[in-house]
């Protein structure tokens, strides 16, 4: 080995706590690169590849009866390159050890040819046989949320008959990759399954024979999907077609999407944080220990070394951190990343999982890691290079204070003289002292980004489930019903109240702008299921006129008093015109309200009730139940408390996870940063201290001066963090909004508090260690050595 | 060394140097032009006040430092005009420097700090010989820290030596030791400069020092104010400190 870099190799073992603390933070930068795109390559690629072995169609349309001729002409639009039409309709399930119902999508397939789209996974057992009646292929994680094996049997009501289900296999689709029953937020698989059944059987059980209610298209490459939906609308919609929508509008999908874009938000935001504090952390120590060997580099070049060799040896101490910080990184970004799969595979339903564990990430992540530190070393370096070598052995002259403003002179005067010290060197060098304020409050705001989601997620849940929704349950007929069938509900034991509502399928346009919703009607004035406005006050519903949600008002660039042109889409299409008297808020879909009574008057078949919103007595839940099982007309149930309760789970759980990590990685900043910030300002002022000490100041006094310096440091860091981690939060929740959800945008004090707690005991941490270092200090050693 | 004093081969000609240093309002006249000849395997000793403008000298012929103005020449090889590449390699060719405070690389061995020269060299000793040269050899393995101020300017001096040089530069070699380590590093040098007829310039503010020299140069206020020729020596035991 090279006598230089022997040299290069001790130092790395003398400084090897600072240069670990910031290999530390560059670890934290390379891992959460690696998690962040490597996560999102391997769920992208594995969504691309399942989409692709499985023939997940581009286009999906639904109608209320369509004819099966229909299809060869559908087949024949232009562009199109398979299209299958197929039965699906909602059922309610009665499972044995289960009190309340649970909710399932049956699914046609093809009698007696396989499925063109759509393919399933079939994990075990085999499809339903032609013609025998019940069998079904059942999807995997429901299967297993109750047990199932082939074999097993089940019951359901579908369109008010009862139906045995027994299943002959278990599989996966990749349409519901990301299943959500009725009316839950999160999935819950327990209470939602999707049943395939042959279409003759699908057909019997929904009186469709010969006839479709769901189509599914791929697209030849280079097609314009706008034009297929175009010509597909026109041939469904003397057949109660709803208007045709894309992959990004088809639910699992879409939740893919909203995941993928966050794992992308994430790679752009919290790698460059510690990035950034790498580079400054390694600017830092280097320039340090270039004024520290000042004269070494001038004996270096004395003896004939070139300017690159000095500066090289210099750039390799950096790249001995950065590398060191790469390997790290590697691991917990391969650890992580790991984990980061498990939680997708407990959240989406892959057959299986594509690790792109590709080398371009590491080299990606390694290359970035290595050009911050390069970045943040290239100063000291180089001005080690260009230290001519007369000059550097020469003592360097003592650092300048300026003179302070009248102002800085009557606060000096106002100050101890071990104050005024702390105060000199901290103002001394802005820049150094800026940035090290900069790099804690960053270790703030990471927790405040991760903390703040507590408040969001527990305000959208007392809005949404205390505010809002306030029902129990949410009953959806098979059907569109008369009136009247609401008060048959009522009827039922143990119901207090109910509150009805009826959807339908409209096509919005308001300018260029149009969007497919579901509009709802609700009675005027709502006591279950409420709509509150901007400020989150209950409203009731004008006599006439539409209610948007904020989204939907964006998307469509309508404003209170816009007139909306309407085509309602299960009436053929036929077109009217309403104005928008109200805009509200709403964290789900994309919701447009009206009064029900007006909505009834829109309507050319006349009052109809999609469903209802119940009440019900907390005691009587088992007979509730079992009514709600047995009633014919009911396709679907929502309960409230269950959603709740697996909402909470799930949420609790990911964000216990997250913070957790979060915490580690604001630890690491807060720790890099401050321990460095301390052993620089100590090895810059160890003579100073330790003349304070020959002229008779206690330890604790000169530790004094630097804990003025650090603390100062430390609660200006304390606001900027909060500042910041405001502005990361919000960035945070714009990230996450789509058209499926959004979060609310609530910081509570706590996550200032909790953030704050935890970089304050870390940074203390990181100072005492050092600061103990003060009593080691030996007095006659470091006034003998020459600075 | 008569015989060396007959062929009179000019190592270095200094021709009117000078040198000014800008420090904030005031310039400071360091060099205010100096002329001399330093001859191949003389030992020339350097002295005058602190302040006089002797290490400003010993740098600039030494290469660590440019003139203002005036020449000198290496041999044939002009030192004023020359970039700091030529000036990196003149130095790693020919020159070997002491300095007052050793300027040890403290994370080295005393043999590594030789190595760290003899692995950029042409021509080096092996650093162990070297050391021996200068009575070090059973020290080899101790940092500076373990050693002495004058065990220290000794490895200093053969990390100077190591490399075979044509000139040997000390700037107050015995500046920070006491009258007998002094001696020894004298002892060194001077056995350097006989054995190896390394052409050897040393300053220092010890007039006693003069002794040993082939050749003396006075500096007062940034000039040569004298220069001596003396065929009398003195080794450096027999000196009166
Ligand atoms: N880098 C420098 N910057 C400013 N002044 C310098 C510098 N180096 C030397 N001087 C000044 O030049 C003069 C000569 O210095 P120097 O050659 O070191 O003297 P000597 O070695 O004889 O003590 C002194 O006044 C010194 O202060
Ligand atoms: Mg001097």
């Amino acid at each position: 080995m090279r006598t230089l870099d022997k040299k290069l190799l001790r130092d790395f073992k003398r400084l090897w706590p600072q240069a670990l603390a910031i290999s530390l933070v560059l670890a934290c930068g390379v891992a959460t690169l690696i998690l962040s795109i490597g996560t999102y390559r391997s769920l992208d690629e594995t969504r691309r590849a399942y989409y692709e072995r499985h023939q997940f169609a581009s286009i999906f349309a639904t109608a209320s009866r369509a004819p099966q001729s229909l299809m060869r002409e559908i087949g024949l639009i232009s562009g199109v390159a398979g299209a299958q039409g197929r039965i699906v309709e909602p059922v309610l399930l009665d499972i044995t050890g289960m009190i309340e119902p649970a909710s399932g999508l049956v699914v046609s397939l093809p009698d007696h040819d396989t499925l063109r789209l759509n393919k399933l996974y079939l994990r075990s057992g085999r499809l339903p046989t032609p013609g025998k009646s019940g069998e079904a292929v059942v999807s995997d994680r429901f299967s297993k949320a109750h047990g199932f094996r082939v074999g097993s049997t089940f019951a359901g009501i579908l369109q008010g008959r009862q139906v045995k289900f027994q299943i002959t296999g278990v599989a996966m689709s990749p349409e519901f990759i990301y299943a959500l029953g009725p009316g839950d937020l999160v999935p819950d698989y327990r209470r939602f399954g999707v049943i395939w059944m042959r279409q003759q059987q699908v057909a019997g059980l929904t009186k469709l024979d010969g006839a479709f209610n769901s189509v599914s298209l791929t697209l030849l490459p280079g097609t314009s999907q706008p034009a297929v939906i175009a010509a597909l609308d026109r041939l469904l919609a003397p057949y109660g077609g709803t208007a045709a929508y894309g992959r990004k509008d088809q639910m699992s999908n879409a939740f893919l999407d909203s995941e993928l874009k966050q794992l992308q938000a994430m790679a752009g935001v919290i790698p460059p944080i510690f990035m950034f504090v790498s580079a400054f952390l390694i600017n830092m120590i280097m320039s340090r220990l270039v004024a520290l060997e000042r004269e070494q580099i001038g004996l270096l070049k004395a003896l004939g070394y070139s300017q690159l060799a000095v500066s090289a040896h210099y750039v390799k101490l950096v790249l001995v951190i950065s590398l060191t910080g790469v390997v790290i990184g590697f691991a917990a970004g391969t650890w992580l990343g790991d984990g980061l799969t498990r939680l997708y595979s407990e959240f989406f339903n892959f057959p299986f999982f594509i690790f792109q564990r590709s080398l371009d990430v590491y080299l990606l992540a390694a290359g970035i890691g290595i050009a911050a530190a390069l970045l943040g070393g290239l100063k000291s370096a180089l001005s080690a290079a260009s230290l001519p070598p007369a000059t550097a052995m020469r003592p360097a002259a003592p650092t300048l204070y300026r003179k302070s403003s009248a102002f800085g002179q009557w606060l000096a005067s106002t100050m101890s003289q071990l104050t005024v010290m702390a105060f000199r060197h901290l103002v001394r060098w802005p820049l150094r002292s800026g940035f090290t304020m900069l790099g804690t409050s960053l270790a703030v705001a990471l927790l405040v980004t991760a903390m703040f989601s507590f408040g969001s997620i527990n305000f959208m849940i007392d809005t949404v489930y205390f505010r809002t929704d306030r029902q129990d349950a949410t009953i959806s007929f098979s059907t569109p019903l008369a009136p009247t069938a609401v008060h048959a509900v009522k009827k039922l034991p143990g119901v207090l109240s109910v509150e009805p509502y009826r959807v339908m399928m409209v096509q919005m346009s308001h300018g260029s702008h149009s969007r497919r919703v579901a509009i709802t009607g609700k009675p005027q004035n709502m006591r279950l299921s409420r709509l509150l406005d901007i400020e989150l006050a209950p409203i009731s519903l004008p006599s006439s006129g539409l209610v948007l949600s904020e989204r939907l008002a964006m998307h469509l660039g309508a404003q209170r008093g816009d007139v909306i042109s309407m085509k309602l889409l299960e009436e053929g299409w036929h077109e009217v015109k309403v104005p928008v008297v109200d805009i509200i808020r709403s964290y789900f879909g994309l919701g447009a309200y009206m009064d029900i009574a007006a909505l009834d008057r829109l309507s050319r078949i006349g009052p109809r009730r999609s469903g209802v919103y119940v009440e019900l007595d907390a005691n009587r839940h088992k007979e509730i139940y079992a009514a709600i099982k047995a009633m014919p007309k009911a396709a679907s149930i929502a309960l409230q408390t269950q959603s709740l309760k697996k909402f909470r789970e799930t949420i609790e759980q990911n964000i216990t996870i997250m913070t957790t990590v979060y915490i580690v990685l604001a630890v690491i900043i807060a720790f890099g940063v401050v321990y460095n910030s301390a052993r620089i300002q100590l090895s810059e002022r160890a003579r100073e201290l330790a003349s304070l000490r020959v002229l008779g100041f206690t330890r604790n006094e000169v530790s004094r001066v630097l804990i003025i310096e650090l603390a100062i440091i430390l609660l200006v860091a304390q606001p900027v963090g909060w500042i910041l981690g405001y502005g990361f939060s919000w960035a945070v929740v714009r990230g996450f909004q789509s058209d499926l959800f959004r979060i609310p945008f609530v910081v509570q004090n706590s996550a200032y508090g909790w953030s704050s707690i935890v970089v304050i005991i870390a940074s203390v941490l990181s100072a005492f260690i050092v600061i103990s270092r003060v009593r080691q200090l030996d007095i006659i050693r470091v006034l003998k050595t020459k600075e | 060394m008569s015989i060396r004093q007959n062929k009179k081969v000019a190592v270095f000609t200094v021709e009117d140097l000078t040198k000014t240093y800008h420090t904030g309002e005031v310039d400071v006249y360091a060099l205010r032009g100096v002329s001399t000849k330093l001859y191949q395997g003389e030992l020339s000793v350097v002295l005058g006040p602190s302040g006089s403008g002797k290490s400003t000298f010993m740098n600039i012929i030494g290469g660590l430092d440019t003139a203002t103005s005036g020449r000198v020449m290496f041999k044939d090889l002009d030192l004023s005009g020359a970039s700091e590449t030529e000036l990196t390699n003149f130095r790693r060719r020919h020159v070997g420097f002491v300095f007052q405070f050793y300027n040890l690389i403290p994370s080295l061995t005393a043999r590594e700090n030789v190595a760290l020269v003899t692995e950029i060299s042409t021509n080096p000793m092996r650093p162990e010989d070297a050391l021996a040269l200068v009575g070090l050899e059973k020290r080899m393995n101790h940092f500076p820290a373990q050693m002495s101020g004058g065990e220290q300017q000794r490895v200093a001096i053969a990390r100077a030596i190591a490399k075979n040089p044509e000139v040997l530069l000390c700037d107050e070699p015995t500046g920070s030791l006491d009258s007998k380590t002094g001696r020894l590093v004298l002892e060194a040098l001077t056995r350097i400069n006989d054995e190896l007829g390394t052409t050897t310039a040393i300053i220092s503010h010890n007039a006693v020092i003069h002794k040993l020299a082939h050749r003396t140069l006075y500096f007062a206020d940034g000039e040569i104010v004298r220069e001596q020729v003396s065929d009398k020596r003195l080794t450096p035991s027999q000196l009166e400190w």
